[in-house]
């Protein structure tokens, strides 16, 4: 038998199912509510349901979007040709943010995971070979996690392009900026020299 | 409490809170052990790369109530062949599955961390076509679910041994047949790897009877699985 109301009890257990709110988490922030303003409150519950309601995946690239496409793909200062493969819709944020990249994306919503059943077919592989052609893609970079899972996909996507002239390159592997050389780690390092470029004055 | 010191092959790895893993791992002297490792998929983590799945380390865990906890690693292989090669990874990705299923935690099973280490280090080298099923066979015998070669599981006859039933564990004569047909070469092949001669039978070019013997393997050992083994035949459907 719960301490709490029904109706609170209700709030702390839907907070609890949240990534990352342990029972603890959910009480606190359950109580929180509780005492808070009203409208404070009511803006919470309307951004969520807006949110949800508004927002969805961009038909063309997976990434989140409130429109039919996300600002991306209108972008039309975007190169085309280039096209940046990423498993999340967050991986797009953090690439962003170096500003270096300025074609565009499709996100495959996941990575391939053999061992969690999770096969091609289950991720946007298919609409990403739909979109090579008429965009004229001439260059795929493959930007999964350094993970076997992200191996495993970048893998399987340099074989299913590979009947197509396109340039399928991968995410380069090597040393956080700011970090010692003796505190890497062996696969790293390794894969740092081999993706190692020659320096010109 | 109490640090040990162990050798291990990392099955996998389950994401946890924001930056953790749950690290499953096959440990020499203390079998399966599900262990925490901390802070590992940020990207200036020394220890991410080593606790992949197919990674072959040395660790020192802290012994905990249910999840030990990673304190230190160092590599002894970081498995860079197979993970270089598609089909290589998949066919290590699918025995690192059959283990996880075959085993107990905590339940110390040396014989099968050998066997493992060995596979993946075969798996490395050359490739043959028949890891896969030749380790699901050692793997079943070890654990004492031998498929029986010698005569017919139900009447006990040596002759016209022409069917194997993963259900009765075995072949099986033409009269008493219930199961699939086997054909003769890959009876053959399957005493030889379960008879001591591993070796050449690994050596055994890929053929319809090598696809054969890893089928049969495959079966029987999701029979004692109790389940589907879902890395095996991930990417055969689609090539």
């Amino acid at each position: 038998m719960s301490a709490y109301t029904p109706p609170v009890q209700a709030l702390i257990d839907e907070l609890g199912r949240l990534p990352g709110v342990g029972p603890k988490s959910a009480q606190r922030i359950a109580l929180h509510l509780l005492k808070a303003e009203d409208h404070d409150v009511a803006r919470l519950a309307e951004a969520i349901v807006i949110a949800k309601k508004r927002v969805r995946f961009c038909e063309r690239c997976f990434n989140i979007a409130d429109e039919n496409l996300c600002p991306i793909c209108t972008d039309t200062r975007r190169e085309g040709s280039m096209l940046c493969v990423v498993e999340e819709a967050r991986d797009i944020i953090a690439i962003e943010k170096t500003g270096v990249f300025r074609g565009r994306y499709h996100v495959l919503l996941g990575a391939i995971s053999p061992m969690d059943g999770i096969g091609p077919e289950q991720l946007k592989i298919r609409e990403l070979l739909t979109r090579l052609e008429p965009e004229t893609v001439r260059e795929v970079i493959v930007c999964t996690n350094p993970t076997i899972e992200g191996d495993v996909t970048a893998m399987y996507l340099a074989r299913a392009l590979s009947t197509l002239d396109i340039k399928v390159t991968r995410i380069g592997t090597g040393l956080p900026v700011g970090g010692d050389l003796e505190y890497a780690d062996e696969l790293t390092l390794g894969r740092a020299l081999e993706g190692r470029h020659e320096l010109r004055d | 409490m109490t640090n040990y010191r162990d050798e291990a092959v990392v099955l996998r790895t389950y994401r946890l809170g924001e930056s953790d893993r749950i690290v499953v791992m096959m440990t020499e002297a203390n079998g399966k052990v599900r262990a925490v490792a901390k802070g590992v998929r940020k990207t200036r983590s020394r220890l991410g790369s080593r606790l992949e799945p197919l990674s072959h380390v040395s660790v020192l865990l802290h012994r905990g109530r249910e999840l030990d906890i990673v304190t230190q690693v160092e590599p002894l292989d970081t498995a860079s062949a197979l993970r270089a090669n598609l089909d290589k990874m998949t066919q290590g990705l699918a025995m690192l599955e059959a283990v996880d299923q075959m085993t107990i935690d905590r339940e110390p099973v040396p014989h099968v961390y050998r066997m493992l280490v060995g596979a993946l280090g075969a798996l490395a080298q050359g490739g043959s076509s028949l890891v896969v099923g030749a380790f699901y066979l050692k793997l079943l015998a070890a654990e004492g679910f031998e498929p029986e070669l010698a005569r017919c599981t139900s009447c006990g006859s040596g002759e016209e041994l022409v069917a194997f039933d993963v259900v009765n564990g075995g072949l099986q004569c033409r009269s008493c047949r219930t199961g699939p047909a086997i054909s003769s070469g890959a009876v053959a092949l399957m005493r030889r790897i379960l008879g001591g001669q591993l070796a050449a039978a690994l050596a055994e070019p890929e053929s319809a009877m090598t696809h054969e013997v890893t089928r049969i393997a495959t079966v029987a050992i999701e029979r004692q699985c109790d389940r589907r083994l879902k890395s095996v035949g991930m990417f055969e459907r689609h090539d």
